[in-house]
């Protein structure tokens, strides 16, 4: 079966099999070379293995809820959305949620993904109880911060190359209703959001859209968004009274791929600096229903095909703190110049972090992405570059052509990783397109 | 307002717990049946957390026809839907060599969800309320060589629901016919069915809760299966009679 990852590149054959219970999946990883999937939201090849891909979403009950403490217990095929779903009109909400509502628990961990909110509740492991992991012997292992304390440390984060992510426990938070309180500020500049990042630590969630292909003076000009849960204060009478309620959303698609040429320079300079006019001119605070809010392009179905068949590539980065704004700098500087924007550029303040091998560390994080060609591809090689002259790193669950040795120059962390895969068998047991191009 | 419960027959497919989670998420309380139904409380504990609706197991097995009635008035309360998801496919190829794996397969789709859905009529016939839903089979529109036992039961439950439907239609107990086509089950695990006519059990348990909604006689889940279940009823028997379908 051809499979791919949200980006559409790279396409692989893939022998694909669903398992159902843990004697089934006990079968196959005595096959070796298995790595999980689960929605298949990495845009990447982390989730593609041709030999064994395992499609998790068999796997999607819910097991126990705690109501006195949000402590939920799932199988690893459950769904975001669903946990949302199920547990937003009681009152909780995920404590840490990536971009998209549509990927799996197990996807989560595995990617140990981060939201807005990282600077001040860090990435998905601080809500991370325990897991359970089989490994290629087929023993199911219970891990936490407090037993098997390695493998926990290196599921979180690990790209599912410690093992089958079988089940977890996680901590939702209280929440009082389903709206945001959003305050837009724009940054005519590179230094002004940088500013606003660093004046705004106490806001719970804060990211900002940059347009990458400003330049001179407007080089880095963004919109940072600042969100906070609402309170009943901060409703009206109408949604006070129902404060779990938001409207239902129209769902639109893209019901074909556009054409190679409907995303150039012109048309992508042209929606951002309308993007940007129009955040400026309504700036200040608006309530925003937690969909809208938070999974903005979940409203879209299929937008990866806005890029055209051939796919896209996305770029994340994280610079450390210190190098951040010349970092930052270079990157944007070179985006511009090569003229080949992203709609979809993003920029955030990252907190503290230490970690086996997961990607946030204290700084600054960018995220494009851009349509896969010939011109793309060079211009990301020389991102990485300018990545690894700062000190940052890169984002797993987004990258899809990035070369092992620029991993290896990336991530001191890199040989201690290997040695866990070297140990019981992993590297033999659990593989993906992405470990064997970055030869982990 | 308190929904009336789900019953769903055939608790553990994955049909029956498509079908369950639909309701639920309505807001239905539900009640699984199934053989070994003590095994399905991780089911019942996911459908409960979900949707917050209470969640029952009940003990049922659907060839006992002599224990129906006992497992009807065993239940917390009466249903006011039925679902009956029961099937068995079989082997063809067993059916044709031996008469006792045929004899199991008919009486599996057709005679034992037929004896239970009757008592249950019956008993919706005396309240004068009720929605019946069967799971029934595009193999049952048309004998084909490759599965015409599990096809010829289809065509009997088919029948049976049908005449059902005609009897009750005046009693105010509507009784709906749900022809699946092909769906991505564990039943269907391993073959290689096109993706344009396979559905996904959701998909099927959300078009099962508009059709009692609406109140729906004869549904197909993915609307192309109309077309195709047009043509191959109506291609010419010596025509038929060679094709290898």
């Amino acid at each position: 079966m051809i499979l791919s990852g949200w980006g559409r590149f790279p396409k692989l054959d893939c022998k694909v099999t669903r398992p159902r219970s843990e004697d089934d999946l006990r079968a196959l990883v005595a096959e070796g070379a298995l790595i999980a999937r689960g929605n298949g939201r990495a845009y990447g090849d982390a989730a593609l293995s041709a030999r064994g891909t395992v499609d998790m979403r068999g796997f999607s009950r819910m097991l126990s809820f705690d109501a006195e403490t949000g402590l939920l217990v799932a199988e690893a095929g459950v769904l975001l959305a669903d946990i949302i779903t199920a547990f937003l009109p009681r009152g909780w909400f995920p404590l840490v949620t990536p971009g998209t509502k549509f990927v799996t628990l197990g996807g989560m961990i595995a990617a140990d993904v981060h939201g807005k909110n990282h600077h001040k509740d860090g990435s998905m492991a601080a809500s991370v109880e325990w897991v359970e992991v089989m490994d290629g012997d087929g023993v199911v292992h219970r891990a936490s911060a407090t037993e098997n304390a390695d493998l926990f440390g290196y599921t979180l984060g690990g790209m599912g190359l410690t093992g089958i992510i079988l089940r977890a426990a996680i901590r939702l938070r209280p929440v009082q209703s389903a709206w945001i309180v959003q305050e837009t500020l724009p940054a005519p500049d590179l230094a002004a959001a940088m500013a606003l990042f660093e004046a705004s630590g106490n806001a719970t969630y804060s990211v900002a859209w940059i347009d990458c292909l400003a330049s001179g003076d407007s080089l880095g000009r963004s919109l940072v968004m600042l969100g906070e849960h609402a309170a009943p204060a901060d409703l009206d009478n109408r949604r006070r009274a129902r404060p779990f309620v938001t409207p239902a959303k129209r769902r639109l698609t893209v019901p074909f791929d556009a054409p190679g040429f409907a995303l150039n320079r012109y048309s992508v300079s042209a929606f951002n600096a309308a993007y940007w006019r129009k955040g400026r001119r309504s700036a200040g605070r608006a309530l925003v229903d937690w969909d809208s809010y938070f999974y903005p392009l979940d409203g879209i179905g299929h937008w990866n095909r806005i890029y055209g068949r051939k796919g896209f590539a996305q770029f994340q980065c994280a610079l450390p703190l210190a190098a951040s704004e010349p970092g930052l700098r270079a990157l944007l500087g070179e985006i511009a110049a090569s003229g080949q924007g992203s709609f979809l550029a993003v920029l955030k303040r990252f907190g503290a972090q230490d970690s086996r091998f997961s990607f946030p560390m204290e700084g600054y994080t960018l995220a494009l992405d851009f349509p896969v060609n010939p011109t793309t591809l060079a211009l990301l090689d020389r991102l990485d570059a300018i990545t690894l002259d700062h000190g940052g790193r890169f984002y797993l669950a987004k990258d899809s052509r990035m070369s092992a040795a620029t991993l290896r120059r990336a991530d001191p962390r890199l040989p201690a990783f290997l040695a866990m895969r070297a140990a019981e068998g992993r590297a033999r047991s659990f593989a993906s397109a992405l470990s064997e191009r970055l030869d982990l | 307002m308190t929904l009336p419960p789900v019953l769903i027959l055939g608790g553990r497919s994955d049909i029956g717990l498509a079908c369950a989670h639909a309701f639920a998420a309505k807001g239905h309380p539900v009640q699984l049946a199934a053989r070994n139904a003590a095994g399905l409380q991780p089911e019942a504990t996911d459908l409960g957390l979900r949707h917050s609706v209470p969640v029952s197991l009940h003990e049922f097995d659907v060839l006992d026809t002599p224990g129906h009635a006992a497992f009807l008035d065993a239940l917390p309360a009466a249903p006011g839907i039925v679902i009956c998801a029961i099937g068995m496919m079989g082997e063809q190829e067993a059916s044709e060599l031996d008469f006792a794996a045929a004899a199991q397969v008919m009486r599996s789709n057709y005679e034992a969800p037929a004896a239970i859905l009757g008592l249950i009529a019956n008993r919706m016939e005396a309240t004068g309320s009720g929605t019946i839903v069967g799971i029934s089979s595009v193999a049952g529109d048309r004998g084909r060589a490759t599965n015409y036992v599990y096809g010829s039961a289809k065509a009997g439950f088919t029948a049976f629901l049908s005449g059902l439907r005609n009897r009750l239609a005046k009693t105010g107990v509507h009784v709906v016919t749900v022809k699946p086509g092909f769906v991505a089950t564990r039943m269907t695990a391993g073959m290689d069915l096109p993706a344009k006519l396979t559905a996904q059990p959701e998909e099927l348990g959300a078009a099962v809760l508009k059709a009692v909604t609406a109140r729906r006689n004869v549904i197909y889940v993915r609307p192309i299966w109309a077309l195709v279940m047009a043509i191959i009823r109506n291609i010419p028997e010596p025509i038929f009679k060679k094709l290898k379908l």
